[in-house]
Formats: structure tokens, C-alpha cells, sequence
């Protein structure tokens, strides 16, 4: 299949890279660029494990095909670090145990920066709504929503 | 308890019960935390497999001369590469190849397995490949399948008789005869989805110093030997490597797939490594199930409330092999006689062979089937006699010691604790004057329930510990436990520092590398706790007795007097005599004897004997109790039902993490909401119709309540510092509770699971057409 060379800006570094038109920007950033901490569980824009941050905006990874993307910005949750420091968002999970097994984590983390990016202090009712396309099996969410919480009461007054 | 330092400083335990942070959160996430798909080998393939299109057919031909044409493709493998191998539960039983051997028996059985320069190429070489089958007619039918006449889906056994499980205690028609009342009732459990979000992957390399795989197990000491089986090498030469899990909850993650045993075969014939990652599509369809049960159970009640006896006859939906189905059977028995007094306990298992997916384990295993039916039952009669729920429990549950008539003994026990917590929550008090008017009512019921934890059934089911010390006084300790999420290393961790009196980041975990790790049966029915808990203090019990004797020696002191506490080690009434564990260690290891420090243990809590055949003696090491109320909303128009609040009041003997603790009770109680409402395969002719997330639904954000959560301190004296499970338990108190709040709010008893709209439509529309 005849590549297209595409550029984009993931976690704020440029790549120029050569893909076939039918990978999907999932299989882009896990295959060529490494990005493992975006996660493949439905491949059907279902479950939300592959969420990234697309120009601003949330996305299911596994739905858009990479060339789509082209000169777009990403934003995966390795981009959140910032150096040794995790995010105020990344952090709260830490503290508030909001994972088990992981695999749902990281797209949680890209949907809650998605919510407290539009609205820095949700209701309990406004988490569940902004999180319904994150599926977890293990936690039964509680912890998830405390995580959300802490997260947005450790952001009060800054900018995420 | 003898486990534990005679004396220590004011602040001890330090860790124990403590609200620490997970040890593998940071890596979850900044996105460090590497699982098997995340594992890619110089020069690998990529694997896909072809599946059946047939749910039971004879293998006619296979021809994979076009597959192999193709660019890219490398290699083929098939059932003929296998040579007859097979696995198994047991040598009877071993009845699984790795690709269908001569007939394929469900739908979407892997047939063959392609290697190719990626997973595209992969998988359009599988459409190449010409499988002549001749169709056979299929048995999806449980109760059918064991007629006579019907389709045989295995030669091997009678009437698809997979395995039959009987016990009989005390004697039920002497039970029955002293009831005021006795019921049957039949009632069905769902077919459901394990529901682990990382589908199954791996990637294998073999050569001449034997097997390396990376796969994403819970239990790989599994298919360590499985894979030494299959491919006759010894054990020390197949190395598995554990990355993390992203969920197990039973079956699947506890066995080999068929990708794993392909993917092996495929490195070998290409002499390159090999991997593939299931797409969520073949986990819907062909990755092991909860069996679906239909449990006719006979109770006999006083006029009191109080249990005679009980009969239950339980028929399983076993799929097309075994698996781990004979333990499936055992257990849907063995803990029928808790935790309510029974003196009369007959039962007959059997698990039938049909034309479906394989049925397994799944948290809860066994134990939810009947615990449903019985605990529903009771409720029930009770009702019909007159007997609030709260009181037909509070008569008939056990208290500690106690002694089941088949020998389970049970030492610490905190049900009729939580009942009391339950039932004094104003949620039950005012539950009458809540009731509200409307298309939607509300409704509050309770359960009691009890699981083991510390699962032993058989051998080879010791866990073993090495704790290591390094000369900067750190720590690494290697387990060949395994947590796929549920938080087991962090309280290892935990029980390891709490012994030598170190910190959490003093002690780094190896997670299971089978060349390395010690041989551990891995994680199901509740046993890392208490078993490789167990393991991970007495080898840490044991380096700090090494130690003790080096600081002996330097102060002259009894090696009994020293204690070791928030990084130091000092003398006990001595408090001049100290320096910190660094120092100590770099002593001992330098100066003293020159030895080099490590400690290591083994479980051995549950190590009497027991019955498997006749379900007698205790199943694991020791019990947990858990009460619940649930409160549900049911629109009467639409039958949609909606979870308002869930209290458990769980006994788990100690929390040893609280926060894992309460996280493994939400868990479990969501799993359960699913299994109450919603949750089932809908299978058509051998087919799984609901193959997509969207359409095999599971609790998401929006449907879950707020949790209130109780801990019941019990202190086990079978557990470290006295604990017992907590990761189960709230699974089987769920779907009662929900069952019996949406009686409470429709005043109709449902018993096949899940509790549907569609369902709860029908039955009212039914009961007003008889009023
Ligand atoms: S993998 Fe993209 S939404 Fe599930
Ligand atoms: S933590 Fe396992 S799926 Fe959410």
C-alpha cells in the first residue's frame, strides 16, 4: 500500500512519518511511535482506553485513521508529565488509588483533563456523564470519581 | 498469632491498615506500565488465527498452499503440527488441543494460525486458507445435550456428561420431614463475559535454551507447564515473563489460549519471535465464560424461619471442553452449608458438554450459582411465612467456631454483625415509608453471603517467597504471585517492609519471570493474600533473623532482643543500642560473615487434608462474610431498573490495605450489577449474537451508586495479621440483594438472571392480568 508522509505534533514534538492510509491514529502512535500508554481494548470506539487529546479535543484513537490527523496536535498521557512531575490530574489518581489493572487509566486521565479543561468543578452527576465512554471493569468507578474530585480541588485557581 | 514479633516500638504495625498509595500507580499513569501488547521482540511476526465459521463440524481438509503464497507469510500451523497434544483440568480430562483436531465443537474455534511480516498480511493469508468441513448437527442445549440420541461433542464420555459432583450430608428426607413448609424453585444464572479490558496477547520466542514468552496471564505458572508439556522440554527451560494484567477475574487469564501454544509453534517453525494481540471481537466470543446454571433447589423451613435442609441439583452449561469445570462443579457445592446452619445438605452437580465456548472460572466461581438460588429461596419462604428478611437470617446464620456437616471450619465469622449494620441503616428502617408513588418504585433488599479465600484444593498449591537484600539496605522481593489489578503487590510489598520495619519504597517487587520467580499456583479464589502473604513474611521473618544475629554479635545481646523499626534495628530496653538498617546491613553483609542475606518461605496455612470427591473438608483457608442492601429505583412502565445505593458490611477479617480493600468490594459488587441486570450472552445456534461491547452491555460510570462501605474486624487466626478475602465476597451478595429489592419494589420473585426490562415488563404485565 502507497504510504503518505504526514506530520504532527505529538506531546509537543514534531514527527514526520510515512504511513498507510488505513492505520488508525491508535495503531500509529502505539506501532510507530511507541506512545504504549495509549491503550487498545474495543478497536470500536467503545470503551475509551485509547483516548488522546486531538487538537483540543477527545477522541477514541482506534476510530480516527492517522492520516486524518495529518498536521494535528496530540496529546497522549505521556505528554502530561512534566519532567519528573506528574500532572495535577495524573497525581490525583496516584493519591486516590483511582485504577487497578490500568488499562482503562490513561484514557480516564485524557477524559478528566477533557472534562476539567470545559468545567473545573463538576458535580458527581456532571463525572459520571463526562466519563460514560470509559469503560472499567475493576474498579466499580467509585475511586475514579474521588480521583476526579481530588483532581479538580488540586487545580482550583491554576490552569491544567 | 505466632507469625507475628513478640515486642515492638508504639507505632507498630507501621504499614499494616495503613492508606498508601498503590505501589504500580505512578507507572499506570504517566504510561510506563508496559503489558504483553506493549512487548515487541527484533524480527517478530505477527500472528492471526482462523476460527470456525461452524459451531460443531468435521474437519474435512486443510489446505494452506494459497496462505503460503502470499508475500509476507511466513509460516502455517495447524492441528497436525500439535501431534494429538491436549490439556486439561485432569489426566481424564484433558480433552482441549490447541487448534481443533479432526472437529471443531464451537463456533469460532481456532482451526490455524498464520505467521506474516505484520497483522494485516496475517490475517488476509487466514481467508486463504481452505478448510473443507463437513457440518454435524450441534447441542446448545444443556438439559437436551444429557438425553439420550443427542449429539455427542466429545467420544470420551456418555450423554455429554462433562463431570458430575455429588455430595450428601446428614440425611435431607429425615430434613424435609421436619419442615412446616418446603419449596422448590428452579432458578438460571447468565452466561457471562469475565470482562477484563486488555484482551489476551502475547509474544514468544523459542531456540535452543528453550521458551520465552511474554503473555498476559494471572496465573503463568499455568502455562509454564503447559507449555513444557507441549512442546517436551523441561520446566527450567520455559521461561514466562509477567508483564502487568490488565484484568483477569477468572478463566481466560488463568489458562492458555490457543494463541499462546500457535504463537510458540509459529517461532519455531519460522525461528523467529512471534506475537499476536486478540482483537475484543474473538474475546466475545471465544474466550472463556462464566457457566450458565440452572440450580432446582428444595428448602425445608420451620415455622421459625429456621432451615432444615437443602437440595439443590445444579445443571451447567460446560461449553465444548473442561477446562477447569470439575472445580466449578465441586464449588457450586462445597459452600452451600455457608453461612447459614444447615444439618441436611444433599447435592448433584453436572456440567454438560454443548456446542458452545468453553465455560470456566469467573470471580465468585461456583460459590454464586447456588449461593443465588438458596439465598433467594430462603428469602422468600420466609416471606411466605411471614418472616422479615432480616430475621430468617439473623436465625439461621452461623457463628464462629463453627463446623459445617462437611467439615468446612469456619473461626472467625462477622454475619450476623453485618446484618445488624445493614438492616440499622435508615435506609431499611424507613424502607416502608420511602416507598415512593409513581411509575417508579422504590425497592430495598438485603443478602448475607460468605466465600473462601486462600483457595486449596488440591497440591503444588503453596505460594513461596524470596526476599533479597541489597547492600544500600534495600530490598527486592520476588513472588510467583500475580496481580492483574487487584492490588496483591502492593500489599506484599507492604507485608514484606511491615516485617523488616522498612519503608514501601524500600522494597521493589519482581513481578513473575518463571526463570526466576518461585513456583505459585497464581491468582484465583482469594488466595494471594493470605497464601503468598504468608510466603512473603517468613522469608522476610527470616532476613531479619539473619540480621538479628549480626547486631546480636555487635552489641552482645540475645539475637530475641533485637527489634527492628521505621528503618533502624535496635536493642529492646536498650535504646543507646541502635543504628539504622543501612548500617546494620552493611555490617552484616561485609564485616560479620561476609554472607550474603537472603530469606526465603513458603505458605502453609490450609495444609490439612480434604475431600475433593465428596466436597468434605475445607476448600481454602479460611472464610468471609458479607451483608448487603441494596437500593433499587424500577420503572414499572419501562422495567428499566436503576441502582440507587449499595451499603456492604464486609468481614474480611483485617484490611490489611483498607483502600485496596474497599476497591475490591466496589469491584466485585459492579460485576454483580451486571450480572443481576443485564449480563448475558444471547446465544443463536451456537453463535454469540452480542460479540461487541455495544451490544454485551456492562456497567458503565452513569449506572453505578454510591458505595457505603463497613469493615468488620474479625482477625482470622489463618491470615497474616489476621486477614481473610476481599475480593470476592461482594460478588455473590449483589445479585441477591438486587433480587430481592426489586421484589421489595414489584412484589414479583425473579429467578433466572439477569433481572432484564424485558423481563421485569412481562411479569408485571402477567401478575396484573392475574389479579
Ligand atoms: S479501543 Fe478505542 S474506544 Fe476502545
Ligand atoms: S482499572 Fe481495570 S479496567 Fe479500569
Amino acid at each position: 500500500m502507497e504510504k503518505i508522509t504526514c506530520n504532527f505534533v505529538v506531546n509537543g514534538q514534531a514527527e514526520e512519518i510515512s504511513i498507510p492510509p488505513n492505520r488508525t491514529l491508535l495503531h500509529m502512535l502505539r506501532e510507530d511511535l511507541m506512545f504504549h500508554g495509549v491503550r487498545e481494548g474495543c478497536s470500536h470506539g467503545e470503551c475509551g482506553s485509547c483516548n488522546v487529546i486531538l487538537d483540543g479535543k477527545l477522541v477514541n484513537a482506534c476510530l480516527i485513521l492517522a492520516v486524518e490527523a495529518d498536521g494535528m496536535e496530540i496529546l497522549t498521557v505521556e505528554g502530561m508529565v512534566d519532567g519528573d512531575n506528574l500532572h495535577p490530574i495524573q497525581q490525583a489518581f496516584v493519591d486516590e488509588s483511582g485504577m487497578q489493572c490500568g488499562a482503562c487509566t490513561t484514557g480516564m486521565i485524557l477524559s478528566t483533563k477533557n472534562l476539567l479543561d470545559a468545567n473545573p468543578d463538576p458535580s458527581r452527576e456532571e463525572i459520571k456523564d463526562a466519563l460514560a465512554g470509559n469503560f472499567c471493569r475493576c474498579t466499580g468507578y467509585a475511586k475514579i470519581f474521588e480521583s476526579v474530585e481530588a483532581a479538580a480541588e488540586s487545580m482550583k485557581g491554576t490552569q491544567s | 498469632m505466632s507469625d507475628q514479633p513478640a515486642k515492638i516500638g508504639d507505632n507498630w504495625p507501621n504499614l499494616i491498615g495503613k492508606r498508601l498509595p498503590r505501589v504500580d500507580a505512578v507507572e499506570k499513569v504517566n504510561g510506563d506500565a508496559k503489558y504483553a501488547g506493549d512487548f515487541n521482540l527484533t524480527g517478530q511476526l505477527w500472528m492471526k488465527i482462523l476460527r470456525s465459521p461452524y459451531p460443531h463440524a468435521k474437519i474435512i481438509s486443510i489446505d494452506a498452499s494459497k496462505a503460503l503464497e502470499m508475500p509476507g507469510v511466513k509460516a502455517v500451523v495447524t492441528a497436525e503440527d500439535f501431534n494429538g497434544w491436549s490439556w486439561g483440568w485432569g489426566p481424564t480430562t484433558r480433552d482441549e488441543t490447541p487448534l481443533a483436531d479432526e472437529k471443531v465443537r464451537y463456533f469460532a474455534e481456532a482451526v490455524a494460525a498464520v505467521a506474516a511480516e505484520d497483522e494485516e498480511t496475517a490475517e488476509e493469508a487466514c481467508a486463504l486458507i481452505n478448510v473443507v468441513y463437513e457440518e454435524l448437527p450441534g447441542i446448545f442445549d444443556a438439559e437436551e445435550a444429557m438425553r439420550d440420541g443427542a449429539p455427542q461433542v466429545h467420544d470420551y464420555v456418555d450423554n455429554n456428561i462433562s463431570w458430575d459432583f455429588h455430595m450428601d450430608y446428614g440425611d435431607v428426607e429425615e430434613g424435609f420431614a421436619e419442615a412446616d413448609f418446603v419449596r422448590e424453585d428452579r432458578f438460571e444464572t447468565g452466561r457471562t463475559l469475565t470482562g477484563f479490558l486488555e484482551p489476551p496477547a502475547a509474544v514468544a520466542q523459542i531456540d535452543s535454551s528453550g521458551i520465552t514468552i511474554y503473555a498476559a496471564k494471572q496465573s503463568p505458572y499455568f502455562i509454564y507447564r503447559q507449555l513444557a508439556s507441549c512442546f517436551k522440554l523441561p520446566l527450567s527451560k520455559v521461561r514466562v515473563i509477567q508483564p502487568y494484567v490488565g484484568g483477569g477475574f477468572g478463566g481466560t487469564k488463568n489458562d492458555s489460549t490457543a494463541g499462546d501454544f500457535c504463537a510458540v509453534m509459529l517461532a519455531k517453525k519460522t525461528k523467529r519471535p512471534v506475537k499476536f494481540v486478540y482483537n475484543m471481537e474473538e474475546v466475545l466470543t471465544t474466550c472463556r465464560r462464566r457457566h450458565n446454571m440452572i440450580v432446582d433447589c428444595k428448602m425445608g423451613m420451620k415455622k421459625d424461619g429456621s432451615i432444615t435442609a437443602v437440595q439443590t441439583k445444579v445443571i451447567a452449561d460446560g461449553g465444548a471442553f473442561t477446562a477447569i469445570g470439575p472445580l466449578t462443579m465441586y464449588l457450586t457445592g462445597i459452600m452451600t452449608t455457608l453461612p447459614y446452619k444447615l444439618d441436611h445438605y444433599k447435592h448433584d452437580a453436572y456440567r454438560v458438554f454443548t456446542n458452545h465456548p468453553v465455560s470456566a472460572a469467573m470471580r465468585g466461581h461456583g460459590v454464586t450459582h447456588t449461593r443465588f438460588a438458596a439465598e433467594i429461596q430462603m428469602e422468600k419462604m420466609a416471606d411466605e411465612l411471614g418472616i422479615d428478611p432480616v430475621e430468617v437470617r439473623m436465625k439461621n446464620a452461623i457463628e464462629a467456631p463453627h463446623e459445617t456437616i462437611n467439615g468446612i471450619t469456619v473461626d472467625t465469622c462477622g454475619l450476623k454483625e453485618g446484618l445488624e449494620i445493614v438492616s440499622s441503616s435508615s435506609a431499611w428502617k424507613d424502607k416502608d415509608q420511602n416507598k415512593k408513588d409513581g411509575p417508579v418504585v422504590r425497592g430495598i433488599g438485603i443478602s448475607g453471603t460468605s466465600h473462601l479465600g486462600g483457595a486449596r484444593q488440591r497440591g503444588h498449591q503453596s505460594c513461596a517467597a524470596i526476599v533479597r537484600l541489597c547492600e544500600d539496605g534495600t530490598v527486592n522481593y520476588l513472588t510467583g504471585a500475580s496481580d492483574a489489578g487487584q492490588g496483591s503487590d502492593t500489599v506484599l510489598v507492604q507485608l514484606v517492609a511491615e516485617e523488616l520495619g522498612l519503608t514501601m519504597e524500600d522494597v521493589t517487587i519482581q513481578r513473575v519471570d518463571t526463570a526466576v520467580t518461585p513456583v505459585d499456583n497464581g491468582s484465583y479464589g482469594s488466595r494471594v493474600t493470605i497464601l503468598a502473604g504468608q510466603a512473603a513474611q517468613k522469608a522476610a521473618q527470616e532476613v531479619k533473623r539473619q540480621l538479628a544475629e549480626a547486631a546480636a554479635n555487635i552489641w552482645e545481646v540475645d539475637a530475641g532482643k533485637i527489634l527492628f523499626n521505621d528503618r533502624t534495628v535496635f536493642v529492646d530496653g536498650d535504646p543507646d543500642k541502635s543504628m539504622s538498617f543501612k548500617k546494620l546491613t552493611q555490617i552484616a553483609c561485609y564485616s560479620e560473615t561476609g554472607a550474603v542475606i537472603m530469606g526465603k518461605g513458603f505458605s502453609e496455612y490450609g495444609l490439612e487434608k480434604m475431600d475433593f470427591e465428596k466436597g468434605y473438608g475445607n476448600p481454602g483457608v479460611n472464610y468471609s462474610f458479607t451483608s448487603q442492601l441494596s437500593a433499587v429505583d424500577v420503572d414499572i412502565e419501562t422495567g428499566m431498573v436503576k441502582v440507587k445505593d449499595f451499603l456492604i458490611a464486609h468481614d474480611c477479617g483485617r484490611p490489611l490495605h483498607p483502600v485496596n480493600v474497599e476497591a475490591q468490594t466496589q469491584g466485585a459488587a459492579s460485576q454483580g450489577l451486571g450480572q443481576a441486570l443485564y449480563e448475558d450472552f444471547k446465544m443463536r445456534e451456537g453463535r454469540t449474537m452480542n460479540s461487541t461491547m455495544v451490544n454485551y452491555m456492562m456497567p458503565l460510570s452513569t449506572e453505578h451508586p454510591d458505595f457505603e462501605l463497613h469493615d468488620i474486624i474479625t482477625d482470622d487466626p489463618h491470615g497474616p495479621f489476621g486477614a481473610k478475602e476481599a475480593s470476592e465476597g461482594s460478588i455473590i451478595s449483589t445479585p441477591p440483594s438486587i433480587v430481592s429489592a426489586i421484589h421489595d419494589a414489584t412484589g414479583i420473585w425473579f429467578t433466572k438472571l439477569p433481572v432484564t426490562p424485558e423481563k421485569i415488563v412481562l411479569a408485571l404485565k402477567e401478575k396484573k392480568e392475574n389479579s
